[in-house]
């Protein structure tokens, strides 16, 4: 259910390679398969074909004593030895392809935090959970955490790389394929870690530059801007009806009467929502862990009213009652 | 029955207090079993939670403590004491004709270490639980729950079982061999032991410091590692895998040694290699210090850094490699019978050689930032560490049982609980391969849907390896109540821990054996 927003992850044992660099990986990784298959053949094969010719015959049975044969080793040993180094200088060239960020990349800011992705583009465009690139032009993600260790991982790309808390790592790319490709978190981060999703949006430069100017809350009223909030940075712990997930399910939050784990109780209203998303270790509603990253200056006034107005909105559903 | 290391004394305080290395080893195996029981049955709960995608029937905060004591039971209290504390315990001072070990009282304090140690760290279970995974990765492990300190302190605790073990071979091999016997006269399985145990010695108390900083992290805030007080998160995982690098070699080495044993007594014929295998075993060692950044090569570290650790991994490949031709080479021309031993030695041949193939696929710098961190490298450690160690394991165990209790286990039902395990152990693990190619993460509670059908496969094979264990569970009782008796010789092998009675006598041998030839000289 979670991952109704990812829908393009593909079914084939390697994920569509939208990028060039993808498809030079994928030359390597054919071909390590094709010389590990035939490797383990020989080796397999070799001891299943001498289990079966060799089988013991009979108890009297006398096999010579083969102690050693040194041009045998030495071939078994530098044969393995020149292949492994093949293997090491190729991986090493793509690699360093991998790691060159083109001088002239746009630079989008990446922000991981448990567990949502935020991305912050040059003229002050936020975005969250849909990362939005042209087609066709190098980009260069300027990553951090705002708390444990996160990484950013995009399967079609064929890269990865952990985002830190306290210092910066970048990851380059040049998308040459249009359309929408799912991101994980691939470093383990806690109970949100396989919902820590998000999608490379790819689009072409026109339009791309069109959404880079947009007002997204533009025509919407205050509870819709909450709830488009509450879709990018806060469905991987919370739902909009009862149920519990990492965090308490938030219907008939407002008005109701909450207790919390270090004792005391309060009805929640406008100030108790505005504090626990600010900051949520003061009051954590009792049976819960107190987990959540704080949102203070994250959001900008018109996002966090309308995140109370939407919060305020959800009703319990009656059906069940 | 004649008077044996079983019957000589009796009661419970016989066995807790023995200094008798066979009786630490027995000691050693109900241990090992135990917590391979507890962690058997967190794995098959996390594959039942994986059977479909989204909340099957546990939460992913439970979920992430079934993968952390999973992971942290398997690797500290059952692959790492496994071979070497029981199997070496046991066999180590009767391959080399010994009566026991150097230290006999140090030996029985390294079984307590490690009975402190789980019981301290399993303490978490009681408090807030942990959920850090084996690998306590900062800043997570310094902010998560407390349940993390537990289990920490436990592994710190557990690592002087390790060490002591470890110091104990080195000095009864440099001691306590038969007359006539020199080092390249040694069984390739003390070889294996004795290149163990000086990981052992060095490697394990990088551990135990890293785990002391992180603990005086959360207790005191030092700075060493949290970012918010100046530390580098990234210093931490420099520091596990300096230890936890080497420890894999902790885990593979000693079933390679079995292995060796294996392969020869089935093959009815000299080890293919000797010295190329001692050696290979030596230098594994050495080299397993230099590679620690292969674990490494999306976390930040420098190009260069990844470039040279790329380099290093490849050469651990050659030594490896020469050890598995030599097993092949050993089998040519051989007289090979299929006992359920030598049905395990083949399955970790099997096994070993995927596992070292997708290795080399990992040390590759280009194709590792694919599959870092998917379910790629879980199948890749587990084709080695289960595949590899804990088929050698049981292998072992059904090689060495008439010698342990004096009966031997039922054949057929032996080859069912290898089939069982090794068709099972591919159903599990294969798709896993497949599924990192697909960008499949690991630790992942929950999954797109893409992702359904071959973890529903994995799930099914974990099931067929479930029941190949309670298979070999039953074998072994029906051979300790039931079985038949043993002849002190039952596969006519040629080390010296068959030259002497099934079981063996209180100190080993009844006249002490002098060596004359090579260990594997069969005609």
């Amino acid at each position: 259910m979670l991952y109704l927003l990812i829908n393009s992850a593909e079914a084939a044992w390697l994920p569509v390679a939208a990028t060039d660099l993808a498809k030079e990986v994928d030359q390597l990784i054919y071909f390590l398969l094709e010389i590990s298959v035939l490797a383990s053949i020989l080796v397999i094969g070799g001891f299943v074909y001498f289990s079966i010719r060799f089988r013991r015959k009979s108890e009297a049975d006398k096999p010579p004593a083969i102690t050693h044969h040194y041009l045998l080793e030495f071939l078994w040993s530098f044969i393995p030895f020149v292949i492994f180094m093949f293997v090491f200088g190729w991986g090493w060239l793509v690699y360093d392809k991998m790691r060159d960020h083109p001088k002239n990349a746009l630079e989008i800011h990446v922000y991981g935090q448990m567990w949502n992705w935020d991305f912050v583009y040059k003229n002050g465009r936020k975005s969250s959970r849909v990362l939005t690139v042209p087609v066709d032009k190098p980009v260069k993600l300027i990553m951090s955490s705002r708390d444990v260790i996160h990484s950013f991982f995009i399967p079609s790309f064929r890269i990865k790389q952990d985002v830190l808390p306290g210092s910066y790592t970048a990851l380059s790319f040049t998308a040459r394929k249009k359309g929408k490709f799912p991101v994980f978190c691939a470093e383990f981060c806690g109970a949100g870690h396989s919902s820590m999703l998000a999608t490379v949006h790819v689009m072409g430069l026109r339009e791309w530059e069109e959404w880079l100017v947009k007002d997204p809350y533009k025509g919407m009223s205050i509870s819709q801007i909450g709830e488009s909030v509450f879709q990018k940075s806060c469905t991987a712990c919370h739902t909009a009806t009862q149920e519990k997930r990492i965090g308490p399910g938030l219907a008939g939050l407002f008005g109701a009467k909450r207790e919390f784990e270090k004792g005391g109780s309060l009805v929640v209203d406008e100030n108790y929502i505005r504090e626990s998303i600010l900051n949520p270790s003061a009051r954590v509603v009792k049976g819960y862990g107190n987990m959540m990253t704080p949102f203070a200056g994250l959001l900008q006034e018109e996002e966090m009213t309308g995140l109370i107005e939407y919060i305020k909105s959800l009703k319990i559903e009656q059906k069940d009652k | 029955m004649s008077v044996n290391y079983l019957n000589e004394k009796k009661g419970l305080t016989s066995w807790l207090f023995t200094l008798d290395h066979k009786r630490i080893g027995i000691l050693y195996m109900i241990t090992v079993f135990t917590f391979f029981l507890v962690g058997g049955v967190f794995a098959l709960l996390m594959r039942l939670e994986l059977f479909g995608a989204g909340e099957t029937f546990i939460p992913a905060s439970v979920y992430n403590q079934f993968m952390t004591f999973h992971g942290a039971i398997m690797v500290f209290m059952v692959i790492i004491p496994g071979i070497p504390a029981f199997l070496g315990n046991f066999f180590l001072p009767l391959q080399i004709g010994a009566k026991d070990v150097a230290f006999p009282r140090v030996n029985l304090l390294s079984w307590y270490c490690l009975i402190v140690g789980s019981i301290v760290a399993l303490c978490s279970l009681f408090f807030n639980g942990v959920d850090t995974g084996w690998t306590f990765y900062t800043p997570y492990s310094i902010r998560t729950d407390n349940g993390t300190l537990w289990v920490v302190l436990g592994a710190f605790i557990m690592g002087f079982s390790s060490i002591l073990t470890g110091l104990n071979f080195i000095v009864t091999v440099h001691t306590l061999r038969a007359k006539g016997m020199g080092f390249f006269q040694l069984p390739l399985f003390v070889w294996s032991l004795y290149s163990t145990a000086i990981i052992q010695v060095l490697a394990t108390p990088v551990l135990a410091i890293t785990l002391l900083l992180l603990s005086a992290e959360r207790i005191m805030g030092i700075g060493i590692f949290d970012p918010k007080l100046g530390g580098d998160p990234v210093l931490f995982q420099h520091f596990f895998w300096f230890y936890s690098h080497p420890a894999v070699y902790i885990m593979i080495l000693p079933a390679m040694g079995v292995i060796s044993e294996l392969i020869t007594t089935f093959s009815r014929k000299t080890i293919f290699g000797y010295k190329a295998i001692a050696f290979s075993s030596v230098g594994i060692a050495a080299v397993s210090f230099f590679v620690w950044g292969h674990h490494m090569f999306v976390s930040g570290q420098s190009e260069w850094v990844g470039v040279l650790f790329s380099f290093l991994t490849m050469l651990v490949g050659v030594p490896t490699a020469i050890k598995v031709f030599n097993w092949v080479a050993t089998m040519y021309q051989g007289s090979i019978k299929f006992d359920t031993p030598m049905l395990y030695a083949n399955g970790f041949l099997f096994l070993f050689v995927i596992g070292g193939v997708t290795g080399i696929m990992l040390a590759t710098l280009a194709f590792d930032v694919h599959v870092h961190d998917t379910y790629f490298v879980v199948a890749h450690f587990h084709y080695v560490m289960v595949g590899g160690t804990l088929m050698a394991i049981t292998g072992g165990l059904y090689y060495w049982l008439p010698k342990m209790f004096g009966r031997m286990y039922n054949e057929f039902w032996g080859r069912i609980s290898f089939f069982l395990i090794f068709v099972g152990f591919n159903v599990t693990f294969f798709p896993q391969f497949i599924l990192g190619f697909m960008g499949m993460p690991r630790r992942y509670h929950d999954y797109v849907p893409a992702y359904e059908p071959l973890n529903q496969l994995s799930t099914f094979g974990s099931w067929m390896i479930g029941l190949g264990f309670v298979v070999v569970f039953f074998v072994v009782l029906q051979a300790l109540f039931k079985g038949e008796k043993a002849s002190s010789n039952p596969w006519g092998a040629v080390t010296l821990e068959w030259q002497t009675d099934s079981p063996p006598p209180h100190e080993n041998f009844h006249k002490t054996p002098v060596v004359g030839k090579n260990p594997y000289e069969y005609s």
